[in-house]
């Protein structure tokens, strides 16, 4: 890789003991129900489950037929029913539901819920109130990660973005917290927390909590030194950006799926579609995933060339020489052939999209939004895309970017950029508008009046106690994105004099062809460097505060382990934040492990607040 | 010190000495007369009964409670029924059985803790007889009726009353019994005359104790050992049988030449006893019966209580109080007359040795020949825990250490602990404390049961003196003591709850383990929930508070504390709890002032009842969600009325927020709504729930071009939208004519790019050449390219001189094109 890089990073702790943890947990709970029974699984459940237990090792416990939850009435014959699914109050109801046909048509069953990964008081509520709460049994499958790679854990609980920013609903701190209990417990003890929002700072006041409950944590290497929270809506700039990282190239066009993405046809060039598995132990794309994707089809090329020589060494071998190539190279020389065949075709397809769509003036528009040119250009830009109904999302991502990056939109604008995309688009998108304007996505310039009465009614109420809370769990209401501040102040954006040479990155802002480091990533690694928030005061009070930082267990401060940063990402991260946190791995000699409540991108972040969500 | 000895006499081949433990610090007038008499085991409590000593309608026995040394702890005037037994249970706490069957149990301090009955025949018969036991599951209450039958309960926390099945042909009061609690089953075994029953849950069994031969008389008192494990009978004969409580061995059988009843039979053993006896009271004479038939006897000048203990016997007496044991093995081998011990060599060495006495090297020769030094520590160590008198205690330790100097690898540990409990021991057997409790019987208790009974005493600063002096961790020790010590002091009346608020919390601070929770609950049990509320607030987990507030119908700050928890689950409780609890008006309120509650609950009703989620709305004069309420609902009609009378008050509402925009917005949908029902109607076009552009375009593709035209008017389409729109639909019918005729209708909004871009899509490069030229010099290059001629392309880019365009052109250029390039290349150097 073509990383200036420091060859001395710490190794990762080994994360394959979680899957083995939470497997043996559901098959606990499995056995609980002895007998054959039929399994039903919320859909979103099941590609993680998949890469927990497998069918084979699920019949093996005696599940005999696997559903899909689909909120309808069931055809199952089996004596025992099983439920696997999210405490979400439609799905229960929808048990309740199954529980009280299944009593009126005379049948008798078992069943049992297992809530993942805990239940909620008011799940149980609705089991009592529709009368089913001795029928079912309750369980709870503490499946709180999912190792998606060496570096990256995810909780897969996307809905933790909209419950926690737009709902402004708790219900899942504590699960974040439980999640850092558990890696403090197996990994710990971390000498020192730093966190940036509401959302960080609560969980980390949890955690502490169930720290104090527990007994003094056995004197014990700890294999993770140091933990940054972050909530999403510090950085919503950096997720709405086009990706153009060859890992996050592939997820905003394929969608990569608990990392696992399925290619088609026209990558495969064959008539079956394939899926697969992109991670680390993928030979090719460990070295292309990070990569600028204008390097990576010369690198590609680069690579199939070696591969002709290396298979070319078969002529002139004699027998011997023969034998052992076929028993030891040409296996490995295959497997990289077959992959490599299908990372060429993935990049081709992805150029045939980009290209068609113009990418490159996109690029460009993105590129001035970011750096605060040609605003006019870029509405024209926009209206244009919205005119031609590219797409309900990206039009959307655009405004929402150009509404960030410009503190706001102009009175003028906002008003006929929404009209021109409710003409497009429906007007039912009066509710997601509704939506991007709670969570500061997409806003409407203060003139300076308005302003200061709204900042001192909040001041008002900030000093009132009670009210403080108030204004507190609603700050979002009130926000601003201050991008332009925040990008001066850290230098997000930087000077341009000379071509950026993508083979050869010099910062983060590599992963968006040097346009932009991105603000999440930035924050990092000034408050590692700083070892806190000294010196970013300003920073903070821009990013509507809610920062800390907080010694914990002091001892081994020059242990390896404290070069092992855990990040964990409060609503989502995209794999363009991962690669540029890789690239600050390599460049200080630190080691990241991210762990986040989903991974994340433009158009999933954007689709969740769509009207419809609801 | 040399008449260590002095108090031991010799019973078969082993010893047994009465220790003085205490003068008693009590003053009882006539001794224990017309007293009922309760002594807790281990250095427990005494409680003392007395009748009133004028007998008159009136007049009240007395209850007395008093620690083992005698020191009075409780006094009270008995006011309930006559009382038949006074007994102690594991936990300090004194049973009193009356007549009637009922169990009044009081605390240590003489306040009435709860009561419960022996069952309702009792009331009629009559409780005759009443024992307290201890087993495994507890403490325990047997009791004899007047109709001779036995009801008994193993666990009086935990009360199941059992009948025993009747004894055949009994007539009158058993002439003894007692409780045996043996292979996890409680019976009672009786005796009538000459003849033994044992009564178990189902059966009434006949049993004969082996070895004892009929003409030794009836059996008229017996007793159990402290472990249940052996039988001692007292026949009306005077001969005391000893055997397993199995009744299957027999031990031994000795004539006592007494014919009284005795006053009291209580076993007397200690752990590896080596002659285990039988201890019988009569008036004025103490009688220890060792199994070997040898006996010693004590006389008795005041009238005295027996408790059996595990490892002895104590004598409680008026004056008094004295330790009957047998003398532990080791200290046997010390203090033994002329005994050669290692451990009386190393007693007697240190003695020479502070004497300054060279035979003090003598002696330590001695055992040093022998190897035997670490022995001799070891056992003067061990002596020293069984010692009662400290100057003995320390004579014997100083030895040990002595020894211990001339040993290189002996370990320290067993020396410290048992320094450290002695030091423990002593502090507890002061008459003030007044447990007197030996070392055997410290190990049998465990130091946490040692701590607690302090704490149930209120020795609060003994006990956390003793938790930092034997180094507990602070959350089995000193917390526990607070807490204990917090609990009891919010319940003293006479202190303001600001006092009692600050002491707890100074005293407490944030000890770990101690929960504000827990004793602010005691608070309230008192009645005191101002103070509860105070101490409340020192409780750092708020979501242990709230039960309790709820509980206090504190529902306000219970919600509150619940929301500051981030506990969604607390939350939620409080809600529901609210919910059901106030009016809807001050729920909503309440609400109002819990922003994450009201989001919690507005989650609750958006998914359960869409309804309350209006007034909830509505209450709050929010009247842009309230509109946006309107709007999501309008998307789950099916009929076109509903949904355009929904989406009116949704209008309403948007212009009472002042959102006019959004209020246009949602007129402009209606006018949309009707217009396509109107289209729908006339034509057919299928257009309800488009889009507006969705619907321009099928308007245009289904050649309605009046009615496009009048959508583009009455809701002012903006002309590059409807420029778009007819170019791309044009385009997909195919007709180029009608597409040459717009173009030239007027100048093209959007410019003539896109009807390059659009021509090139439908793959009709004919059609789109003729646009090229009118697209701007801006373009042009682009133009070019997108129909693939590149020769213009570059004629274009030579002429604008422009790098990006230049290189643009170039990228597409195919190599093989030489002048092309050597042009473009020339251009491009020339501009630099």
């Amino acid at each position: 890789m073509a990383f200036s890089s420091r060859t001395d990073s710490p190794k990762l702790p080994d994360f394959s003991m979680l899957k083995r943890l939470v497997k043996d947990h559901l098959v606990y709970l499995l056995e609980q129900l002895p007998g054959k029974k039929d399994l039903f699984i919320d859909a979103d459940l099941m590609s993680p489950l998949d890469r927990i237990a497998n069918v084979t090792t699920l019949k093996e416990h005696e599940v005999d037929k696997l559903y899909k939850v689909e909120l309808k009435a069931i055809v199952s014959t089996a004596q025992q029913l099983c439920f696997l699914i999210r405490p979400r109050i439609q799905t229960v109801k929808w048990i309740c539901d199954v529980v009280n046909a299944d009593k009126a048509a005379g049948i008798e069953r078992k069943y049992k819920i297992i809530f993942t990964p805990q239940k909620f008081y008011s799940c149980e509520c609705l089991l009592e109130d529709q009368g089913v709460f001795g029928d079912v049994s309750v369980d709870e499958w503490d499946f709180l990660l999912l190792p998606l790679d060496d570096d990256v854990l995810s909780m897969e609980l996307p809905e933790f973005f909209t419950d926690s920013f737009l709902a402004g609903d708790q219900r899942w701190l504590k699960t974040a917290a439980n999640v850092l209990r558990l890696l403090h417990m197996l990994y710990g003890p971390f000498s020192k927390v730093y966190g940036i929002g509401r959302c960080s700072k609560m969980t980390h006041e949890l955690w502490r909590e169930t720290l104090e409950e527990e007994a003094e944590l056995k004197e014990r290497r700890a294999e993770i030194g140091k933990v940054f929270i972050i909530d999403r809506d510090v950085d919503f700039v950096t997720p709405l950006c086009s990706q153009v990282v060859y890992e996050g190239l592939v997820d905003d066009i394929f969608r990569i799926k608990c990392g696992c993405v399925e290619f088609g046809s026209d990558v495969t060039s064959s008539d079956k579609g394939v899926k697969v598995m992109l991670n680390s132990q993928d030979a090719v794309f460990s070295e292309i995933r990070n990569q600028h994707f204008s390097n990576v089809f010369g690198f590609l090329s680069q690579k199939a060339r070696n591969l002709q020589t290396a298979y070319d060494k078969r002529r002139g071998m004699d027998i011997r020489q023969i034998k052992a190539f076929v028993s030891e190279e040409l296996k490995g020389l295959k497997q990289e052939h077959r992959l490599l065949s299908l990372h060429i075709g993935a990049s081709e397809s992805i150029m045939k999209k980009k290209t068609k769509q113009d990418f490159q003036e996109l690029l460009k528009t993105e590129h001035s939004m970011l750096e605060g040119f040609d605003l006019r250009e870029s509405i024209t830009y926009i209206e244009e895309h919205i005119i031609r109904q590219v797409s309900v999302v990206e039009s959307l991502r655009l405004m929402c970017l150009l509404s960030l990056t410009e503190n706001g939109l102009q009175s003028k604008d906002y008003r006929s950029l929404k009209t021109q995309y409710l003409q497009s688009y429906g007007y039912e998108h009066l509710l997601t508008f509704s939506n991007l304007k709670q969570l500061g996505l997409l806003t409407e310039q203060q003139t300076g009046d308005t302003l200061t009465v709204m900042e001192n009614t909040v001041g008002k109420l900030v000093n009132d106690r009670t009210a403080g809370k108030l204004s507190d769990a609603f700050s979002s209401l009130a926000k601003k994105s201050n991008f332009r501040a925040l990008s001066r102040k850290l230098s997000l954006v930087p000077k341009c004099d000379e071509e950026y040479d993508l083979r050869v990155p010099r910062d983060m802002s590599y992963i968006f062809s040097g346009a932009y480091v991105p603000l999440s990533c930035k924050l990092i690694e000034q408050v590692l460097r700083a070892d806190g928030w000294a010196g970013l005061e300003e920073v903070c009070k821009l990013l509507n505060g809610h920062e800390f930082s907080v010694t914990g267990n002091p001892k081994g401060d020059q242990d390896e382990a404290q070069r092992i940063v855990l990040v964990l990402f409060l609503g989502g991260c995209s794999f363009s934040e991962i690669s540029a946190l890789r690239f600050l791995s390599k460049e200080k000699g630190y080691r990241f492990i991210v762990v986040t409540t989903a991974i994340t991108n433009s158009s999933r972040l954007l689709e969740a607040l769509l009207r419809n969500h609801q | 010190m040399a008449f260590i000895t002095a108090n031991w006499s010799p019973l078969g081949d082993t010893f047994y000495r009465k220790t003085e433990l205490y003068e008693m610090c009590w003053t009882l007038r006539d001794g224990f007369k017309d007293s009922l008499v309760a002594a807790a085991p281990y250095g427990g409590p005494i409680a003392v009964l007395r009748e009133p000593i004028r007998r008159s309608p009136s007049s009240r026995p007395q209850l007395d409670i008093f620690s083992a040394s005698g020191v009075s702890i409780a006094s009270l005037t008995w006011k309930s029924g006559p009382v038949v037994h006074l007994g102690w249970t594991v936990n300090d706490e004194l049973l009193c059985i009356q007549e009637d069957g009922t169990v009044l149990i009081y605390d240590l301090f003489g306040t009435f803790k709860r009561h419960f009955s022996m069952g309702q025949e009792v009331v009629q018969t009559h409780v005759l007889e009443a024992k307290v036991f201890h087993s495994p599951y507890g403490t325990g209450i047997a009791i004899v009726t007047g109709s001779f039958r036995f009801t008994l309960t193993t666990n009086i926390e935990d009360l199941k009353l059992r009948r025993l099945p009747e004894v055949p042909g009994l007539q009158e009061k058993p002439s003894s019994w007692l409780v045996l609690s043996q292979d996890r089953q409680t019976k009672v075994l009786l005796s009538v005359g000459s003849e033994m029953f044992v009564l178990d849950n189902t059966s009434c069994t006949a049993v004969v104790p082996p070895g004892l031969s009929p003409q030794t008389g009836s059996i008229i008192h017996m007793s159990v050992s402290f472990s249940y494990k052996y039988l001692a009978l007292f026949t009306d004969t005077g001969h005391l049988w000893t055997g397993s409580a199995h009744l299957q061995d027999k031990l031994s059988e000795l004539d006592t030449k007494q014919t009284v009843t005795p006053k009291q039979m209580v076993w007397c053993r200690r752990p590896q006893s080596q002659q285990p006896s039988v201890v019988l009271m009569w008036d004025s004479l103490l009688l220890v019966a060792g199994l070997s038939n040898d006996t010693i006897q004590f006389a008795l000048d005041e009238s005295s209580v027996l408790v059996g203990e595990m490892d002895g016997v104590r004598i409680v007496g008026a004056t008094r109080q004295e330790l009957l044991q047998e003398v532990p093995l080791v200290c046997q081998d010390i203090f033994k007359i002329a005994s050669m011990a290692p451990g009386a060599l190393l007693l007697e060495a240190h003695r020479e040795y502070q004497k300054s006495s060279q035979k003090a090297d003598e002696y330590l020769r001695e055992i040093k020949e022998q190897s035997m030094l670490g022995e001799a520590v070891r056992q003067c160590v061990d002596a020293a825990a069984h010692e009662y008198d400290p100057s003995t205690q320390k004579s014997l330790m100083r030895a040990a250490s002595f020894g211990k100097c001339f040993l290189t690898d002996f370990s320290p540990d067993s020396f410290v602990s048992v320094c450290r409990e002695l030091r423990v021991l002593n502090a507890l057997r002061d008459a003030a404390v007044g447990q007197p409790i030996t070392h055997d019987q410290y190990k049998q208790l465990t130091l946490q049961v040692l701590i607690d009974r302090l704490v149930y005493r209120q020795f609060y600063p003994l006990a956390i003196e003793i938790c930092h002096y034997l180094k507990i961790p602070d959350f089995l020790g000193v917390s526990r003591v607070l807490k204990h010590w917090a609990s009891c002091k919010v319940q003293q009346k006479d202190l303001s709850d600001e006092a009692i608020a600050r002491a707890v919390c100074g005293k407490v601070g944030d000890s770990p383990g101690v929960s504000y929770s827990h004793i602010a609950a005691k608070a309230f049990e008192c009645g005191r929930t101002e103070l509860a509320i105070k101490l409340l607030d020192s409780e750092p987990r708020s979501g242990d508070q709230v039960p309790l507030l709820l509980r206090m119908k504190r529902s306000q700050l219970a919600l509150s504390k619940a929301v500051e928890s981030g506990d969604t689950d607390l939350v939620y409780t409080v809600v529901s709890y609210l919910k059901n609890e106030m009016n809807r008006g001050d729920f909503f309120m309440t609400l109002r002032n819990q922003p994450v509650a009201l989001s919690l609950y507005r989650q609750f009703c958006k998914l359960q009842e869409p309804d309350t989620l209006k007034d909830l709305y509505n209450q709050d004069d929010d009247h842009q969600e309230l509109a946006n309420f309107y709007v999501t609902a309008s998307y789950k009609e099916q009929r076109l009325e509903t949904r355009v009378s929904l989406l009116q008050s949704a209008v309403d509402e948007f212009n009472k927020a002042r959102n006019d925009f959004c209020a246009k917005a949602t007129e402009d949908e209606m006018k949309l709504l009707r217009f396509q029902r109107k289209l729908d109607e006339e034509k057919g076009a299928g257009l309800q729930g488009l889009s507006l552009q969705a619907t321009a375009e099928v308007l245009l593709s289904l050649g309605l071009h009046k009615q496009a035209e009048q959508l583009y008017r009455d809701f002012r389409i903006p002309d590059k939208r409807y420029w778009w729109l007819k170019l791309t639909s044009l385009a997909d019918k195919g007709d180029w004519e009608e597409l040459d005729k717009f173009s030239k209708s007027k100048k093209s909004p959007i410019g003539y790019l896109p009807f390059v871009e659009v021509c090139m899509k439908h793959n009709n490069k004919y059609e789109a050449k003729k646009y090229v030229s009118r697209v701007t010099p801006e373009q042009k290059v682009k133009a070019h390219l997108a129909v693939g001629d590149v020769h213009g392309a570059a004629d274009v880019a030579i002429e604008r001189r422009l790098d990006a365009e230049i290189s643009a052109v170039l990228s597409r250029v195919s190599s093989s094109d030489r002048p092309i390039i050597e042009r473009l290349q020339r251009a491009a150097a020339a501009k630099k």
